[in-house]
Formats: structure tokens, C-alpha cells, sequence
């Protein structure tokens, strides 16, 4: 029961991560890219959540960690960039 | 009592990932950028502190590790989503015709 909500909670992420991946690609300018990007990062923290569950392994929660502090320093870096600040 | 918190977790992670897929649907929709960091940092944060509360009921072993990638979320993602939209403005991004009131230019306009 509990493997099938899972896994259902696993689909609709998958579908949200396909929208976003849509907007990635189709983005017009370069801050719908980043955009696009901060949103795929954080559905890709919730990938590996339920991958820990699926897995019954804690140890992936570390990845999840470390993930969300590398998305959050990529995203400041780009838009700094983009800003012309260095 | 074990299977009701699993039913629970399960149905909250069910929440937040509908959540996540209302973002997407909204990076997709929205007419122009500022909408669609708004739409995008907005539900992804409450999508995922949903799915990561839905983890804490199945697992309450790994709670305070949730617990911390949670406040670490609640912290980084209206940051990284303000750093964003401020950047987006001072480039001068593409507004929707549909603005009307734009009170960063008005602000930046008084002080020259």
C-alpha cells in the first residue's frame, strides 16, 4: 500500500520534473533558464528522498543535503554572473 | 497505529508531489519571468517540505536529518529566488504586458 503511494508520488514528480525540463529547453531568455534550473534542482531533492524510501537506505538523505547547499551556491553564482558583477 | 502513519506519510507525499507538478505547470504557463520565479520557488518549497514530512511519518528514525534538509530549503529557496528576480530586473528582462504596477523602477527612478 504504502510502496504504491510511493511510487505514485514518484510519477507526478517525474511529470512535474518533464514541465520544467520543458521550460528549461524552450526558455527564451537566460533567466528562464536559471529558473528552470532552481526548479529541477529542488524536484531532484525530492527524488532522492523517495529514493531513500524506496531503498530503505538513510545514508542517501546526505546526498539530499549536499545537493540542496550545491543548487542553492550554483543558482546565487549564475545570477551574479548574469548581474555583470564579476 | 504503524499503518495509519503510513497512510498519512503516503498521502503527504502524495500532496507535495501535486504540489511540485502545479510549479511546473506554472513554469510553463506563466507569461513572463517574474510570474514564473514566483510559480516556481513558491510551490516547490511547500511540495517538498510536504514530501519530506511524508518521509518523517514512514521513517521516524530520520527525522531530524528531514528536519534539517527542510530548514535548510525554507532558508535558501526564497534567497535564491529574490537574488533571481532582482537580477532579472536590473538586465532589464522581458515584462508581461499585463504589469501595472512596477514599484522597483518607480523606487530607482525617485533616487536619480
Amino acid at each position: 500500500m504504502v510502496e504504491i503511494l510511493i511510487m505514485l508520488a514518484a510519477g507526478i514528480t517525474g511529470a512535474a520534473f518533464l514541465l520544467a525540463l520543458g521550460r528549461f529547453v524552450l526558455g527564451p531568455s537566460r533567466f528562464d533558464r536559471v529558473v528552470a534550473f532552481d526548479v529541477l534542482t529542488v524536484i531532484a531533492i525530492t527524488f532522492i528522498v523517495l529514493a531513500a524510501l524506496l531503498e530503505n537506505r538513510g545514508i542517501y538523505l546526505d546526498a539530499a543535503l549536499v545537493y540542496a547547499l550545491l543548487s542553492f551556491l550554483g543558482v546565487i553564482a549564475i545570477a551574479r554572473y548574469l548581474e555583470g558583477r564579476f | 497505529m504503524e499503518a495509519i502513519m503510513d497512510i498519512i506519510g503516503g498521502l503527504l507525499m502524495v500532496g507535495g508531489a501535486c504540489f511540485l507538478l502545479f510549479g511546473g505547470l506554472g513554469l510553463i504557463r506563466m507569461p513572463d519571468i517574474y510570474n514564473r520565479i514566483q510559480a516556481g520557488s513558491k510551490t516547490t518549497t511547500l511540495g517538498t517540505l510536504l514530501t519530506l514530512a511524508g518521509a518523517a511519518c514512514l521513517q521516524p528514525a530520520w527525522g531530524w536529518k528531514l528536519l534539517l534538509i527542510g530548514i535548510f530549503l525554507i532558508f535558501t529557496n526564497p534567497v535564491s529566488a529574490q537574488v533571481l528576480a532582482s537580477t532579472a530586473h536590473r538586465r532589464g528582462a522581458h515584462q508581461s504586458p499585463l504589469t501595472e504596477v512596477d514599484r522597483l523602477a518607480e523606487d530607482r527612478e525617485g533616487k536619480a
